[in-house]
Protein backbone atom coordinates (compact mmCIF):
# COMPACT_ATOMS: atom_id res chain seq x y z
CA UNK A 1 0.00 0.00 0.00
CA UNK A 2 1.30 3.46 -0.93
CA UNK A 3 0.69 6.88 0.80
CA UNK A 4 -1.80 7.87 -1.42
CA UNK A 5 -3.62 4.50 -1.49
CA UNK A 6 -3.57 4.56 2.60
CA UNK A 7 -5.09 8.30 2.84
CA UNK A 8 -7.74 7.12 0.72
CA UNK A 9 -8.44 3.41 2.23
CA UNK A 10 -8.09 5.64 5.63
CA UNK A 11 -11.40 7.50 4.46
CA UNK A 12 -13.24 5.20 2.85
CA UNK A 13 -12.95 2.33 6.12
CA UNK A 14 -13.74 5.63 8.07
CA UNK A 15 -16.87 5.84 6.33
CA UNK A 16 -16.07 9.24 5.05
CA UNK A 17 -18.69 10.23 1.96
CA UNK A 18 -18.54 13.82 1.40
CA UNK A 19 -14.76 15.40 0.44
CA UNK A 20 -13.90 18.85 -0.16
CA UNK A 21 -10.90 19.88 -1.67
CA UNK A 22 -7.69 22.38 -3.10
CA UNK A 23 -5.40 20.45 -4.62
CA UNK A 24 -1.33 20.43 -3.26
CA UNK A 25 0.81 18.33 -4.99
CA UNK A 26 1.15 15.87 -2.59
CA UNK A 27 -2.73 15.00 -2.51
CA UNK A 28 -3.16 14.76 -6.56
CA UNK A 29 -3.63 11.01 -6.01
CA UNK A 30 -5.56 10.95 -2.93
CA UNK A 31 -8.02 13.32 -4.97
CA UNK A 32 -8.03 11.27 -8.33
CA UNK A 33 -9.46 8.16 -5.93
CA UNK A 34 -11.48 10.22 -4.05
CA UNK A 35 -13.17 11.24 -7.62
CA UNK A 36 -13.31 7.76 -8.91
CA UNK A 37 -14.94 6.47 -5.80
CA UNK A 38 -18.85 6.71 -6.95
CA UNK A 39 -19.47 6.10 -2.82
CA UNK A 40 -18.15 9.56 -2.09
CA UNK A 41 -19.13 13.03 -2.58
CA UNK A 42 -16.51 15.05 -4.38
CA UNK A 43 -16.96 18.75 -4.45
CA UNK A 44 -13.62 20.99 -5.53
CA UNK A 45 -13.92 24.06 -3.86
CA UNK A 46 -11.69 27.76 -4.67
CA UNK A 47 -10.92 28.26 -1.59
CA UNK A 48 -10.61 26.21 2.04
CA UNK A 49 -13.53 28.72 4.40
CA UNK A 50 -15.81 27.73 0.91
CA UNK A 51 -15.22 24.22 1.74
CA UNK A 52 -15.59 24.12 5.29
CA UNK A 53 -19.05 25.77 5.15
CA UNK A 54 -19.85 23.01 2.64
CA UNK A 55 -18.73 20.15 5.04
CA UNK A 56 -20.86 21.79 7.28
CA UNK A 57 -23.87 22.02 5.69
CA UNK A 58 -22.94 18.61 4.44
CA UNK A 59 -23.07 17.37 8.26
CA UNK A 60 -26.46 18.93 9.18
CA UNK A 61 -27.85 16.77 5.82
CA UNK A 62 -26.01 13.33 7.27
CA UNK A 63 -22.92 13.03 5.57
CA UNK A 64 -19.54 12.66 7.03
CA UNK A 65 -17.33 15.08 5.78
CA UNK A 66 -13.62 15.50 5.07
CA UNK A 67 -11.40 18.43 3.56
CA UNK A 68 -8.50 17.49 1.87
CA UNK A 69 -6.12 20.42 1.72
CA UNK A 70 -2.66 22.20 1.89
CA UNK A 71 -1.32 23.35 5.35
CA UNK A 72 -1.07 26.69 3.40
CA UNK A 73 -5.32 26.66 3.36
CA UNK A 74 -5.08 26.08 7.23
CA UNK A 75 -4.71 29.81 7.43
CA UNK A 76 -7.97 30.48 5.13
CA UNK A 77 -9.66 28.55 7.54
CA UNK A 78 -9.58 29.94 11.01
CA UNK A 79 -13.18 31.68 11.66
CA UNK A 80 -14.83 29.07 10.15
CA UNK A 81 -12.85 26.09 12.41
CA UNK A 82 -13.83 28.45 15.42
CA UNK A 83 -17.25 30.19 14.87
CA UNK A 84 -18.62 27.09 12.95
CA UNK A 85 -17.41 24.05 13.72
CA UNK A 86 -16.30 24.96 17.35
CA UNK A 87 -19.45 26.78 17.89
CA UNK A 88 -21.88 24.19 16.95
CA UNK A 89 -19.70 21.44 17.63
CA UNK A 90 -18.99 20.02 14.11
CA UNK A 91 -17.17 16.90 13.61
CA UNK A 92 -14.72 17.36 9.99
CA UNK A 93 -11.74 15.44 9.37
CA UNK A 94 -8.70 17.46 8.08
CA UNK A 95 -6.11 15.70 6.24
CA UNK A 96 -3.41 18.13 5.14
CA UNK A 97 -0.65 17.63 3.20
CA UNK A 98 2.03 19.42 5.82
CA UNK A 99 4.57 21.47 3.55
CA UNK A 100 7.39 23.20 4.39
CA UNK A 101 8.79 20.70 6.97
CA UNK A 102 11.62 18.82 6.40
CA UNK A 103 13.29 18.57 3.32
CA UNK A 104 11.07 21.16 2.12
CA UNK A 105 12.45 23.16 -1.07
CA UNK A 106 10.22 25.76 -1.56
CA UNK A 107 10.71 28.72 0.72
CA UNK A 108 7.47 30.03 0.60
CA UNK A 109 6.28 27.07 1.89
CA UNK A 110 8.39 27.39 5.00
CA UNK A 111 6.34 30.21 7.45
CA UNK A 112 3.09 28.34 7.36
CA UNK A 113 4.72 25.13 7.57
CA UNK A 114 6.27 26.40 10.84
CA UNK A 115 2.80 27.81 11.83
CA UNK A 116 0.53 25.01 11.55
CA UNK A 117 0.94 22.86 14.50
CA UNK A 118 0.61 25.96 16.74
CA UNK A 119 -2.75 27.51 14.73
CA UNK A 120 -4.04 23.92 15.62
CA UNK A 121 -2.92 24.14 19.28
CA UNK A 122 -4.49 27.67 19.23
CA UNK A 123 -7.92 26.53 18.40
CA UNK A 124 -7.57 22.93 20.19
CA UNK A 125 -8.14 20.98 17.43
CA UNK A 126 -6.49 17.29 18.13
CA UNK A 127 -3.94 15.97 15.21
CA UNK A 128 -1.62 13.42 14.41
CA UNK A 129 1.38 13.16 11.97
CA UNK A 130 1.76 9.55 10.68
CA UNK A 131 5.00 8.75 9.57
CA UNK A 132 4.17 5.37 7.29
CA UNK A 133 0.84 4.68 5.10
CA UNK A 134 0.04 1.68 7.67
CA UNK A 135 -0.03 4.20 10.10
CA UNK A 136 -1.88 6.56 8.82
CA UNK A 137 -4.99 4.33 7.39
CA UNK A 138 -5.46 3.23 10.85
CA UNK A 139 -4.52 7.03 12.55
CA UNK A 140 -7.40 8.57 9.81
CA UNK A 141 -9.99 6.02 10.71
CA UNK A 142 -9.73 6.76 14.55
CA UNK A 143 -9.39 10.69 13.91
CA UNK A 144 -12.77 10.71 12.26
CA UNK A 145 -14.00 8.59 15.35
CA UNK A 146 -12.59 11.07 17.56
CA UNK A 147 -14.13 14.04 15.54
CA UNK A 148 -17.65 12.31 15.76
CA UNK A 149 -17.82 11.26 19.34
CA UNK A 150 -16.62 14.56 20.34
CA UNK A 151 -17.61 16.97 17.63
CA UNK A 152 -15.19 18.79 16.60
CA UNK A 153 -12.85 18.71 14.08
CA UNK A 154 -9.22 16.44 14.12
CA UNK A 155 -6.37 16.61 12.28
CA UNK A 156 -4.14 14.40 10.07
CA UNK A 157 -0.93 16.41 9.19
CA UNK A 158 0.97 14.52 6.32
CA UNK A 159 4.72 16.03 6.44
CA UNK A 160 6.91 15.76 3.42
CA UNK A 161 9.05 12.66 4.79
CA UNK A 162 5.42 10.81 4.80
CA UNK A 163 5.22 10.95 0.95
CA UNK B 1 -38.70 47.83 1.47
CA UNK B 2 -37.56 46.85 4.54
CA UNK B 3 -35.47 43.78 4.86
CA UNK B 4 -37.47 42.03 7.29
CA UNK B 5 -40.56 42.91 5.26
CA UNK B 6 -39.03 40.82 2.73
CA UNK B 7 -38.14 38.47 4.94
CA UNK B 8 -41.60 38.03 5.68
CA UNK B 9 -43.09 37.86 2.12
CA UNK B 10 -40.65 35.55 1.16
CA UNK B 11 -41.14 32.81 4.31
CA UNK B 12 -44.98 33.42 3.84
CA UNK B 13 -44.14 31.31 0.22
CA UNK B 14 -42.34 28.75 2.17
CA UNK B 15 -43.25 25.44 3.16
CA UNK B 16 -41.18 22.26 3.64
CA UNK B 17 -38.13 24.25 2.84
CA UNK B 18 -35.04 24.48 5.03
CA UNK B 19 -34.11 27.66 5.48
CA UNK B 20 -29.88 28.89 6.03
CA UNK B 21 -29.71 32.48 7.35
CA UNK B 22 -26.85 34.98 7.42
CA UNK B 23 -25.44 36.31 10.51
CA UNK B 24 -26.56 38.94 12.29
CA UNK B 25 -30.00 40.80 12.01
CA UNK B 26 -31.22 38.86 9.31
CA UNK B 27 -31.04 35.79 12.07
CA UNK B 28 -32.34 37.61 14.46
CA UNK B 29 -35.49 39.31 12.15
CA UNK B 30 -36.20 35.78 10.59
CA UNK B 31 -36.35 33.98 14.37
CA UNK B 32 -38.38 36.97 15.29
CA UNK B 33 -40.70 36.54 12.44
CA UNK B 34 -40.94 32.91 12.70
CA UNK B 35 -39.04 30.84 14.34
CA UNK B 36 -38.72 27.24 13.36
CA UNK B 37 -36.92 24.15 13.56
CA UNK B 38 -36.54 24.13 9.72
CA UNK B 39 -34.19 27.92 10.38
CA UNK B 40 -30.54 27.40 10.87
CA UNK B 41 -29.53 30.85 12.32
CA UNK B 42 -25.62 30.81 11.42
CA UNK B 43 -24.46 33.04 14.44
CA UNK B 44 -20.78 33.19 13.12
CA UNK B 45 -18.60 32.26 9.96
CA UNK B 46 -19.96 35.49 8.06
CA UNK B 47 -19.55 34.74 4.42
CA UNK B 48 -20.57 31.03 4.64
CA UNK B 49 -23.99 30.88 4.83
CA UNK B 50 -24.27 30.02 0.42
CA UNK B 51 -21.49 27.61 0.83
CA UNK B 52 -23.21 25.79 4.38
CA UNK B 53 -26.22 26.15 2.09
CA UNK B 54 -24.46 24.25 -0.61
CA UNK B 55 -23.33 21.25 1.37
CA UNK B 56 -26.65 20.98 2.46
CA UNK B 57 -28.38 21.05 -0.85
CA UNK B 58 -25.95 18.57 -2.58
CA UNK B 59 -26.50 16.40 0.51
CA UNK B 60 -30.11 16.47 0.33
CA UNK B 61 -30.18 15.65 -3.62
CA UNK B 62 -27.79 12.92 -3.11
CA UNK B 63 -30.08 11.24 0.19
CA UNK B 64 -32.88 11.54 -2.08
CA UNK B 65 -31.51 10.11 -5.39
CA UNK B 66 -30.75 6.82 -3.34
CA UNK B 67 -34.33 6.74 -1.83
CA UNK B 68 -35.64 7.60 -5.39
CA UNK B 69 -37.48 10.78 -3.93
CA UNK B 70 -37.57 14.33 -4.43
CA UNK B 71 -34.95 16.39 -2.35
CA UNK B 72 -35.78 19.21 -0.20
CA UNK B 73 -35.18 22.81 -1.40
CA UNK B 74 -33.00 25.30 0.34
CA UNK B 75 -33.84 28.52 0.75
CA UNK B 76 -30.34 30.59 1.89
CA UNK B 77 -30.83 34.55 3.39
CA UNK B 78 -27.38 36.16 2.47
CA UNK B 79 -26.12 39.62 1.95
CA UNK B 80 -24.42 41.91 -0.40
CA UNK B 81 -21.25 42.11 2.32
CA UNK B 82 -21.25 38.81 3.37
CA UNK B 83 -21.48 36.87 -0.68
CA UNK B 84 -18.76 39.61 -1.62
CA UNK B 85 -16.82 38.13 1.33
CA UNK B 86 -17.02 34.40 -0.49
CA UNK B 87 -17.85 35.23 -4.52
CA UNK B 88 -15.94 32.02 -5.32
CA UNK B 89 -19.12 30.36 -3.70
CA UNK B 90 -20.84 31.98 -6.75
CA UNK B 91 -18.77 29.84 -8.92
CA UNK B 92 -18.70 26.36 -7.01
CA UNK B 93 -22.97 26.45 -6.94
CA UNK B 94 -23.07 27.46 -10.32
CA UNK B 95 -20.37 24.31 -11.20
CA UNK B 96 -22.39 21.86 -8.98
CA UNK B 97 -25.62 23.27 -9.95
CA UNK B 98 -27.67 21.87 -7.38
CA UNK B 99 -31.27 22.71 -8.83
CA UNK B 100 -33.24 22.60 -5.29
CA UNK B 101 -30.76 25.55 -3.80
CA UNK B 102 -32.71 29.31 -3.94
CA UNK B 103 -29.40 32.00 -2.87
CA UNK B 104 -31.68 35.19 -1.68
CA UNK B 105 -29.29 38.29 -1.31
CA UNK B 106 -30.77 41.03 0.76
CA UNK B 107 -28.74 43.80 -0.78
CA UNK B 108 -29.29 46.55 1.25
CA UNK B 109 -25.86 48.36 -0.39
CA UNK B 110 -24.19 48.07 3.51
CA UNK B 111 -22.73 45.95 6.18
CA UNK B 112 -25.92 46.78 8.27
CA UNK B 113 -25.33 44.64 10.90
CA UNK B 114 -22.13 46.72 12.02
CA UNK B 115 -23.29 50.18 11.33
CA UNK B 116 -24.14 50.06 7.80
CA UNK B 117 -21.01 50.92 6.13
CA UNK B 118 -21.10 51.18 2.80
CA UNK B 119 -20.01 47.84 0.19
CA UNK B 120 -19.45 47.62 -3.32
CA UNK B 121 -22.64 46.92 -4.14
CA UNK B 122 -23.97 50.29 -5.48
CA UNK B 123 -21.02 50.31 -7.98
CA UNK B 124 -21.28 46.53 -8.78
CA UNK B 125 -24.36 44.43 -9.89
CA UNK B 126 -24.32 41.09 -7.85
CA UNK B 127 -27.28 39.75 -10.37
CA UNK B 128 -24.64 40.50 -13.17
CA UNK B 129 -22.28 38.61 -10.94
CA UNK B 130 -24.36 35.23 -10.67
CA UNK B 131 -25.40 35.50 -14.47
CA UNK B 132 -21.88 35.20 -15.31
CA UNK B 133 -20.99 32.84 -13.13
CA UNK B 134 -23.56 30.95 -14.69
CA UNK B 135 -26.49 30.60 -12.10
CA UNK B 136 -29.54 28.99 -13.78
CA UNK B 137 -31.86 31.12 -12.97
CA UNK B 138 -31.39 34.70 -11.85
CA UNK B 139 -34.42 36.99 -10.33
CA UNK B 140 -34.00 40.42 -9.18
CA UNK B 141 -36.99 42.16 -6.91
CA UNK B 142 -37.13 45.60 -5.81
CA UNK B 143 -40.76 47.05 -4.89
CA UNK B 144 -42.86 43.64 -5.85
CA UNK B 145 -41.54 39.87 -4.92
CA UNK B 146 -42.83 37.24 -6.72
CA UNK B 147 -41.72 34.30 -4.32
CA UNK B 148 -43.22 31.48 -6.13
CA UNK B 149 -41.48 31.98 -8.76
CA UNK B 150 -38.06 31.17 -7.54
CA UNK B 151 -39.58 28.26 -6.00
CA UNK B 152 -40.85 27.04 -9.32
CA UNK B 153 -37.61 28.07 -11.02
CA UNK B 154 -35.18 25.48 -11.79
CA UNK B 155 -31.81 25.78 -9.51
CA UNK B 156 -29.50 26.83 -8.79
CA UNK B 157 -31.87 30.26 -8.45
CA UNK B 158 -29.75 33.58 -7.93
CA UNK B 159 -32.42 36.34 -5.93
CA UNK B 160 -31.16 39.86 -5.80
CA UNK B 161 -33.49 41.64 -3.65
CA UNK B 162 -32.76 45.47 -3.09
CA UNK B 163 -33.72 46.58 0.13
CA UNK B 164 -33.21 49.22 2.70
CA UNK B 165 -30.90 49.96 4.86
CA UNK B 166 -31.54 49.45 8.40
CA UNK B 167 -32.15 46.80 11.22
CA UNK B 168 -35.39 46.04 12.76
CA UNK B 169 -36.19 46.19 16.63
CA UNK B 170 -35.39 42.93 17.50
CA UNK B 171 -33.57 40.83 20.00
CA UNK B 172 -30.46 38.56 20.18
CA UNK B 173 -31.60 34.91 19.55
CA UNK B 174 -31.82 33.28 22.56
CA UNK B 175 -30.96 29.77 21.37
CA UNK B 176 -27.73 27.46 22.11
CA UNK B 177 -26.13 26.74 18.94
CA UNK B 178 -26.07 23.08 19.83
CA UNK B 179 -29.84 23.38 19.82
CA UNK B 180 -30.29 25.05 16.48
CA UNK B 181 -27.76 22.23 15.22
CA UNK B 182 -30.09 19.30 16.39
CA UNK B 183 -33.29 20.46 16.20
CA UNK B 184 -32.57 21.49 12.19
CA UNK B 185 -30.87 18.17 11.99
CA UNK B 186 -33.90 16.37 13.59
CA UNK B 187 -36.45 18.20 11.27
CA UNK B 188 -34.21 16.92 7.97
CA UNK B 189 -34.02 13.28 9.20
CA UNK B 190 -37.91 13.01 9.62
CA UNK B 191 -38.46 14.45 6.92
CA UNK B 192 -35.90 12.57 4.11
Amino acid sequence: MNSSQAVYQGMVDAGIDFVVSLPCVNLGEVMEMVESDPHIVHIPVTREEEGLGICAGAFLAGKKPAILMQNSGLGNCVNALASLFELYHLPLLLVMSHRGTLGERINGQIPMGKATPKILDALNIPYSRPGRPEEALEIIVKSWEQSLTGGFPVGVLLDNQYW
Amino acid sequence: MDRIEAISRIIDKLDQELVVCNIGFPSRELCQLQDHAKNFYMLGSMGLASSIGLGLSISLLKNAETRGKVPRKVVVFDGDGSILMNLGSLVTISAQAPPNLILVVLDNQCYGSTGSQCTYSEEVDLSLLAESAGFETVLVFQEEIDFKKALQSKGPVFVHMRVNPGNADVPIIDLDPDEIKYRFMREIKSNL
